[in-house]
C-alpha cells in the first residue's frame, strides 16, 4: 500500500499535484472520502425524507398561499383570515387546552401506573403490562366508536348506569364542557398506556444503589421520587411528553368520530377544521393554513424540550 | 410464377404487419369492447341501491360495446370527498365521478362541460328542480348532471299514530297518497307545527330535529329559513344579516321551537333521528324514506305507523330540504364522448325509473316530469307511505338548498360548519341574545367570501 493510503502505488512520474494522489482519477478520490460514502449511504433515506417530508410541507406553505380557486398568490391573506375569525381563535384555544390538559394527565396516569408495575414481581408484572397496553395498541377510530355508544346523545350507556344510582343524564357530547371533557378523557385512555411503558423502562434504568444510598441516608420515599426518580427519568419524561404533545395536537381521530367539532364548533382541533375547511369545503388552501398553525407552536415547544435535553445530557457527560 | 426472392428483412415486415393488423383487427371481429370507461359512484345507504346503477351499466356497456368498470365509494368517513380531492390534485382516476351536493361547483374548472347532455335531457324531461340547477350550473355553463342514485329529500316522516294521539291531527288524511291535499294542509305551516312539537314534547315524544353541524340539521334549518324569506347571504355572498327582519323573525321562531326538541339535540348526528322515530322516542322528524325501510327490514314495532308528509309553509312559501349527488366527467378524462352518452342513459325515465325503485323509493331523480315513478304509489306499509316524498304539483312545494342564493364556494363554507343551527344553538344553549348571535354570524359570513 502507498504511503497515502491508497491502494495503487504512483506510477507516474509527473510532480505531484499538492493534496491530490498523483495516478488517481478525482471520482476516486470522492468515493474514497469517507464523507462521500456516508452521504451515498444516507442518500436513500434522505431521498424518503425528501419526498416524503420535504416536499409535502413545501406543498402545504405554497398551498397556504393561494386563493381558493388555487388561481393566485395572495401570500399571507389566509392566516389573516383565519386570525380574524372568532371560531378560529377558539379553535386555537381549544387545541392548545386539549393538548395541554390530556399530555399531563397523560403523564401523571402513566407515571403512576409505571411506578404500580415497577412494584410488581416480574412474573405478574407482565400479565399487567399487557393488559394496561390495551387501550393503546386498539386502533382509535374502532375504540373511539365504543366511547361514542358509551356517550351516546340517546342511548348512552354510562348515562343508563349514573341513571340507576338516581343521578340525571349528562349531556355527555351535548354541551361544550361536557364534550371537551368526553374527547380529553378519551385521548388520556388511549395515550396514557405510552407513559406508562417508556416511564417504565426508564424506571427499570435507574441503578438500585441510588435508592440503597438513599435509604442509608434515611431519605423519605418523596425524597427518593423528589432527588433520584425524577432527575433519572428526565430525559425520558421529556423526550415523551414532546412526542406526545405533536401526536395530541395533530389529533383528528377522535374528535372526528365523538363530536364532530361540536357542538357550536367547541371540540375542533387543528387537524378537524383543516379537513372541514380544506376537504368539506373544498378550500383546499385555508386548510392548509389551518393545519399550518401548529407548526410554530409545535417548534417552539420542541425547541425548549430539546435545549433541555441537550443541556441535561451534557451535565452527565 | 416470378422469380422474386424472400429477403429476411421482409420476411420480418410481412410476419410483423400480419400480427400487428390481427392485434387491431381482433377486438372489432369479436365485437369486443375497444374502449374502458371508469365510473366511481356512490355506494348506496340502500343494500340493493348498488345493484341498479351495476346492471344499468353492464346492459348500456353491452349495447355499446364498451367496457365499465364500476366502483362503489361510500361517504362513510367522507371517503368519496376524499377521492374527489385526491383525483383533483392528482389529475387521473376514474372519468365518471359521483359528486355530492357542493362539489361540482368547487371543482367546476376541472369538469367537462355538460350542456350538451343537459339540453337534450331536459328537451325530453323539461326542466330540472331549481336546487340542482343552482348547484351544478357554473357561468351558465352545466358541470355536472344532477344524478337520480344518492339524490334526496328530507320532507316530514311522522308516525300517524303518535300524531293524532298527542298533537290532534292525522297526517295521512291531511297528505294522502293521492294527487290532492286533504282537510287541514291549507294550514300546515310553521304555527301549526309548533303547537305541535309543543304537545308532542309535552307528551314525551318530541319532535326528533337534530341542531348540530351534520346535514340533516343544516338542511331542515335552512329550508325553514327559505320558507321566511330569512337568506343569510345574497347572490354574490354578502352577509344580509344586518338589520333583516326576515331573518330575525326565523331566528326567534327557532328559539321558541328549540325548547320543544330533545334536550341532546345539539349533539345528534344524522342517524340520531333515525334512531328516535324507529325507537319510537319522536313523533316526527325530516328524513328521506331510509329510516322508514330499516324499521320495515327490521320489523320494528310502529314501522307500519311512519308516513311521509310535506314541510310546512312559511310566509314565503314551502321549501324542502334537497341534498342531491351529480354525475361528472374530469376533463383529465380520455373517454369524454361515451362517459357523456352513459350519463345520459342513466339520466333517462327508464334508468332513473329501476334506479328510484330498487332504492325503495329513495332515489329522486332530478326532473318534476318524473315524481310519478309507481314505486311511491306502491311501497308501504302503510301503502302509500312515500307517495308525497317526491314534491308533487298540489304541494307547492320548492327545494331548498341552504345558504342559497350565495355562491355555492362561499355558500358551502357556511354549510359544512352549520352556521345556522349553531346560531340558534349559541342562542338557546348558550345563553347569546338574538343581536349578540347574529352579529357573531355576520362576522364569520364575512370572513367566508374573503380569499
Amino acid at each position: 500500500m502507498a504511503p497515502d493510503g491508497t491502494a495503487r502505488p504512483a506510477l507516474s512520474t509527473r510532480p505531484a499535484i499538492k493534496g491530490r494522489s498523483p495516478g488517481v482519477s478525482s471520482l476516486e478520490r470522492l468515493a474514497r472520502r469517507r464523507s462521500s460514502i456516508a452521504f451515498l449511504m444516507t442518500l436513500p433515506l434522505i431521498l424518503v425524507i425528501a419526498g416524503l417530508v420535504a416536499y409535502p410541507a413545501a406543498w402545504a406553505i405554497y398551498l397556504s398561499t393561494l386563493n381558493r380557486r388555487m388561481t393566485a398568490n395572495i401570500g399571507f391573506e389566509n392566516y389573516l383570515i383565519l386570525l380574524d375569525s372568532e371560531t378560529f381563535r377558539m379553535i386555537i384555544w381549544q387545541s392548545c387546552f386539549f393538548a395541554l390538559t390530556a399530555v399531563f394527565l397523560k403523564a401523571l396516569i402513566g407515571f403512576w401506573l409505571a411506578h404500580m408495575l415497577h412494584n410488581i414481581p416480574t412474573k405478574g408484572q407482565r400479565k399487567w403490562r399487557g393488559m394496561l397496553l390495551i387501550p393503546w395498541v386498539i386502533p382509535p377510530a374502532l375504540s373511539t366508536l365504543g366511547w361514542w355508544w358509551m356517550f351516546d346523545p340517546s342511548y348512552s350507556s354510562i348515562n343508563w348506569i349514573i341513571n340507576v344510582f338516581g343521578f340525571p343524564s349528562i349531556p355527555w357530547l351535548g354541551t361544550p364542557w361536557w364534550a371537551r371533557i368526553a374527547v380529553i378523557t378519551v385521548n388520556v385512555w388511549y395515550g396514557a398506556p405510552f407513559f406508562m411503558i417508556m416511564y417504565l423502562a426508564a424506571l427499570k434504568s435507574v441503578p438500585e444503589q441510588l435508592y440503597e444510598a438513599a435509604a442509608i441516608d434515611g431519605a423519605t420515599s418523596w425524597q427518593r421520587l423528589r432527588f433520584i426518580t425524577l432527575p433519572m427519568m428526565q430525559n425520558i419524561i421529556s423526550i415523551t411528553v414532546l412526542f406526545s404533545l405533536i401526536v395530541t395536537f395533530a389529533n383528528y381521530d377522535i374528535v372526528r368520530v365523538l363530536t364532530n367539532g361540536g357542538p357550536r364548533d367547541t371540540t375542533h382541533l387543528f387537524a378537524t377544521y383543516a379537513f372541514q375547511v380544506g376537504i368539506l369545503s373544498a378550500n383546499l388552501p385555508r386548510g392548509a393554513a389551518v393545519s399550518l398553525f401548529m407548526l410554530p407552536i409545535l417548534a417552539v415547544a420542541a425547541y425548549f424540550i430539546l435545549r433541555g435535553v441537550t443541556r441535561r445530557t451534557k451535565e452527565i457527560a | 410464377m416470378t422469380n422474386a426472392t424472400l429477403s429476411r428483412r421482409s420476411a420480418l415486415k410481412a410476419g410483423i404487419g400480419g400480427v400487428a393488423a390481427s392485434a387491431l383487427a381482433a377486438p372489432a371481429v369479436h365485437g369486443q369492447p375497444r374502449t374502458t370507461i371508469r365510473c366511481g359512484f356512490w355506494d348506496h345507504w340502500v343494500p340493493a341501491g348498488n345493484g341498479a346503477l351495476r346492471e344499468l351499466c353492464a346492459a348500456w356497456g353491452q349495447r355499446e360495446r364498451v367496457d365499465v368498470q364500476v366502483d362503489f365509494i361510500t361517504s362513510v368517513g367522507r371517503q368519496n370527498e376524499l377521492t374527489i380531492a385526491a383525483q383533483a390534485q392528482s389529475k387521473s382516476g376514474h372519468d365518471i365521478l359521483s359528486f355530492p351536493t357542493w362539489f361540482p361547483a368547487a371543482y367546476a374548472d376541472q369538469l367537462v362541460p355538460m350542456d350538451d347532455v343537459m339540453g337534450r335531457l331536459a328537451a325530453k324531461y323539461g326542466a330540472v328542480t331549481q336546487a340542482a340547477e343552482y348547484l351544478a350550473k357554473r357561468d351558465g355553463k352545466w358541470v355536472a348532471v344532477p344524478a337520480v342514485s344518492g339524490t334526496q329529500m328530507k320532507p316530514c316522516l311522522g308516525r300517524i299514530d303518535l300524531l293524532k294521539q298527542h298533537a290532534g291531527f292525522d297526517p295521512r288524511e291531511m297528505w294522502p297518497a293521492a294527487d290532492r291535499a286533504g282537510p287541514g294542509a291549507d294550514g300546515w305551516n310553521w304555527d301549526a307545527f309548533l303547537a305541535a312539537a309543543e304537545k308532542c314534547h309535552a307528551a314525551g315524544v318530541p319532535f326528533g330535529l337534530p341542531m348540530g353541524s351534520f346535514s340533516d340539521a343544516v338542511d331542515w334549518v335552512g329550508a325553514l329559513f327559505a320558507s321566511f324569506g330569512a337568506n343569510m347571504l345574497d347572490e354574490r355572498g354578502r352577509p344580509t344579516v344586518s338589520g333583516n327582519q326576515k331573518l330575525r323573525a326565523a331566528v326567534e321562531y327557532m328559539a321558541r321551537l328549540a325548547r320543544f326538541l330533545p334536550n341532546d339535540v345539539w349533539a345528534w348526528d344524522d342517524a340520531s333521528n333515525n334512531r328516535a322515530i324507529q325507537g319510537g322516542r319522536s313523533a316526527l322528524i325530516f328524513n328521506p324514506p331510509s329510516a322508514w325501510a330499516v324499521a320495515r327490514r327490521d320489523n320494528m314495532a310502529g314501522h307500519d305507523q311512519q308516513w311521509t308528509f310535506p314541510m310546512p309553509s312559511g310566509p314565503e312559501g314551502r321549501f324542502t330540504p334537497y341534498l342531491p349527488y351529480f354525475w361528472g366527467i374530469w376533463n383529465f378524462s380520455r373517454n369524454v364522448g361515451p362517459s357523456k352518452a352513459l350519463i345520459e342513459f342513466l339520466s333517462e325515465r327508464e334508468s332513473a325509473d329501476k334506479q328510484t325503485t330498487i332504492s325503495n323509493g329513495y332515489d329522486i331523480p332530478p326532473f318534476a316530469s318524473m315524481n310519478d315513478f309507481a314505486v311511491w304509489q306502491n311501497e308501504g306499509p302503510p301503502t302509500g307511505v312515500v307517495y308525497n316524498y317526491p314534491i308533487k304539483p298540489h304541494h307547492n312545494a320548492r327545494t331548498s338548498v341552504a345558504f342559497a342564493p350565495a355562491p355555492p364556494e362561499i355558500a358551502v363554507q357556511a354549510y359544512t360548519q352549520g352556521l345556522n343551527t349553531g346560531l340558534i344553538a349559541r342562542i338557546a344553549q348558550g345563553g347569546q341574545t338574538v343581536d349578540q348571535a347574529l352579529g357573531w354570524a355576520e362576522r364569520e359570513l364575512r370572513n367566508f367570501a374573503r380569499g
